[in-house]
């Protein structure tokens, strides 16, 4: 296994403790909640498009290991701006990184690439991707998903 | 049987941690290059050379299945089989053999005698009555039993240092009261709870009562007769032995009253498409060929336990208790869930800034696995205000070092979430 700054790198741990965009959205037009039953995560998610389907604002609130904050507070600072397609589409990509022991390194990804060191530990691979999950809920108007 | 437990004993009264370690194969392989500190075993429990023998022997030397051919091989397995009920009967002092049923585990001993014994007893308006510490396991099967008839799930409420509310119980027992289900031993808090005050007060008013013994039968003298329950339950993985074999102990009187659980073969006197008669307990509850090498392996596991003594396994285990919360008070925003006087070897906590689950992960690199979680017991979670903690648990083969590479993880934990 790899060493464990690699997974917990500084920007993890400052995102962790400083979360962004830790709030709700008022007003939001699509909202969803996330929940991992294996750890008891939670996380509530708000959202607004702008007229031409760009994300506007995003937010979210909830509690969680430092993976799930991080990469909850990540994604909210990544995502303004971008039209749903391009979230979908950063999902994929993200997805792809965590999972795949192979994944070549995504500069496309920016500043979620820090979570690239999840994939050494299986067990928490779906700390890192509850956000994402939980926004897929909210742009489908899921309302809500569990990681199982 | 050709397999023998371990030469370890308690020596003067107190255990050869040393000895008995090295009865577990799993003990002896490196964590990460380090000594696994395996602090887990509330969860399940590391099995011993013996055991894995037993399972092994039972599959290589004389394995048929049980209670049909008339060939040796089919008679020894039956006699090993149905051996291990006395083996049971002594580890709990039941009173009579025909009283230890053979299940996959706790949870389907509470889920059996929901259904057989409580469930037909149940209507609208009536009571089961638990605790604010029990296990999903426990909550459950009272759950569905209460919404199918219209009864009523009580929880008796759990103080703030984890001790069972004495008070609180006594007041949720009434005339509607038709069972109750307590846990021994919580998996999450520790709390060793009064059964046998428990069971007095109910019986003053003829209400069965079922310990759930699934953290006790692993870590004190169980005596049932003496506790006075009607039903105990427990775990073979927890007992040392493999997964998916368990008891249900239940008075022969209640057993012999209940109809079955599950049809099938082995569960029946005669057969006919008009009608059919069910075999006597324990026989009407085990329907289908049984998990024998696991049975029979779970003898064993008890025996192991026997061997080593189990007032010794007590001290021992309240020993490394009292030395893990004084080293754990070194860890500066650590706070244990559960700090009741009478507890066993379990204990829960959470530090601030750190997440259990982000906790469990760094520990797990050096070495040492714990649980991260809520322990299946949510309700009990949310009564202590936390979504999750990290439980560090303790069998007979735990010793000091385990708790100093604990302690050790933990400081590397500040190293990160400062
Ligand atoms: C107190 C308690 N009850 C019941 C159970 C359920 O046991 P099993 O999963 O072996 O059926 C457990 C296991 O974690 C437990 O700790």
């Amino acid at each position: 296994m790899s060493d464990l700054r690699e997974l917990y790198q500084e920007v993890i741990l400052d995102h962790n403790k400083q979360p962004r965009n830790f709030h709700g959205i008022d007003p939001h037009d699509h909202e969803a909640d996330g929940y991992n039953p294996l750890c008891g995560d939670q996380i509530h998610l708000e959202l607004r498009l702008d007229d031409e389907g760009r994300i506007e604002d995003i937010g979210f609130q909830g509690q969680g290991c430092a993976i799930s904050t991080a990469s909850a507070s990540i994604m909210t600072e990544t995502l303004k701006g971008h039209t749903v397609e391009e979230a979908k589409a950063l999902f994929d990509r993200f997805h792809h990184l965590v999972t795949d022991d192979h994944a070549e390194p995504d500069p496309s990804l920016g500043k979620l690439g820090v979570l690239a060191g999840v994939r050494d530990y299986p067990m928490r691979v779906k700390c890192a991707t509850l956000a994402w999950h939980t926004l897929q809920a909210a742009l489908d108007e899921k309302g809500e998903i569990t990681t199982e | 049987m050709s397999v023998s437990v371990s030469e370890a004993r308690a020596v003067g009264g107190s255990l050869d941690v040393d000895r008995l370690r090295a009865d577990f194969p799993i003990l002896q392989r490196p964590m990460n290059g380090r000594r696994l500190a395996f602090l887990d075993s509330a969860a399940s429990a590391q099995k011993p050379q013996c055991v894995i023998d037993a399972e092994r022997a039972c599959y290589e030397e004389y394995y048929a299945n049980i209670h049909r051919g008339v060939y040796q091989l089919s008679q020894r397995s039956t006699q090993a089989y149905e051996g291990v009920r006395r083996t049971v009967q002594r580890f709990i002092n039941g009173a009579d053999e025909r009283e230890v049923v053979f299940v996959r585990g706790a949870t389907e001993a509470i889920n059996l005698v929901a259904q057989s014994f409580v469930r037909p007893r149940l209507q609208a308006g009536d009571e089961i009555l638990i605790t604010g510490m029990e296990h999903h396991a426990n909550i459950v099967p009272w759950q569905m039993i209460a919404e199918a008839t219209g009864a009523r799930l009580v929880v008796a409420p759990v103080l703030d240092d984890g001790r069972l509310d004495m008070d609180g119980l006594r007041e949720r027992i009434s005339t509607r009261t038709r069972f109750i289900s307590v846990v021994h031993v919580s998996n999450t808090l520790g709390t060793i709870n009064p059964v046998e005050d428990i069971i007095e007060l109910a019986h003053q008013q003829d209400i069965p009562v079922l310990v759930d013994g699934a953290q006790s039968a692993p870590h004190m003298p169980v005596d049932v007769q003496a506790m006075g329950a009607d039903f105990y339950v427990f775990s073979a993985h927890k007992t040392y032995g493999p997964s998916g074999a368990g008891v249900l102990w239940g008075r022969l009187e209640h057993l012999e009253a209940m109809p079955p659980y599950q049809g099938g073969g082995d569960m029946i006197r005669t057969v006919s498409f008009e009608e059919t008669t069910y075999a006597p307990p324990p026989q009407r509850f085990e329907a289908g060929t049984p998990n024998i090498a696991g049975v029979i392996a779970m003898g064993v596991g008890l025996e192991y336990i026997e061997a080593a003594d189990r007032e010794a396994i007590v001290a021992h285990e309240q020993s490394l208790l009292g030395y893990a919360n004084e080293r754990l008070a070194e860890i500066d925003g650590l706070r244990v869930i559960g700090t009741a006087p009478h507890k066993a070897g379990v204990v829960s906590f959470v530090l601030d800034g750190a997440h259990p689950h982000d906790m469990g992960t760094i520990l797990d690199m050096e070495g040492v696995a714990v649980r991260a979680g809520h322990h299946c017991t949510q309700p009990l979670m949310k009564r202590f205000g936390v979504a999750a903690t990290v439980r560090a648990s303790f069998g007979l083969y735990n010793d000091r070092e385990d708790v100093d590479a604990l302690v050790d993880g933990l400081k590397r934990v500040r190293e990160f979430f400062g």
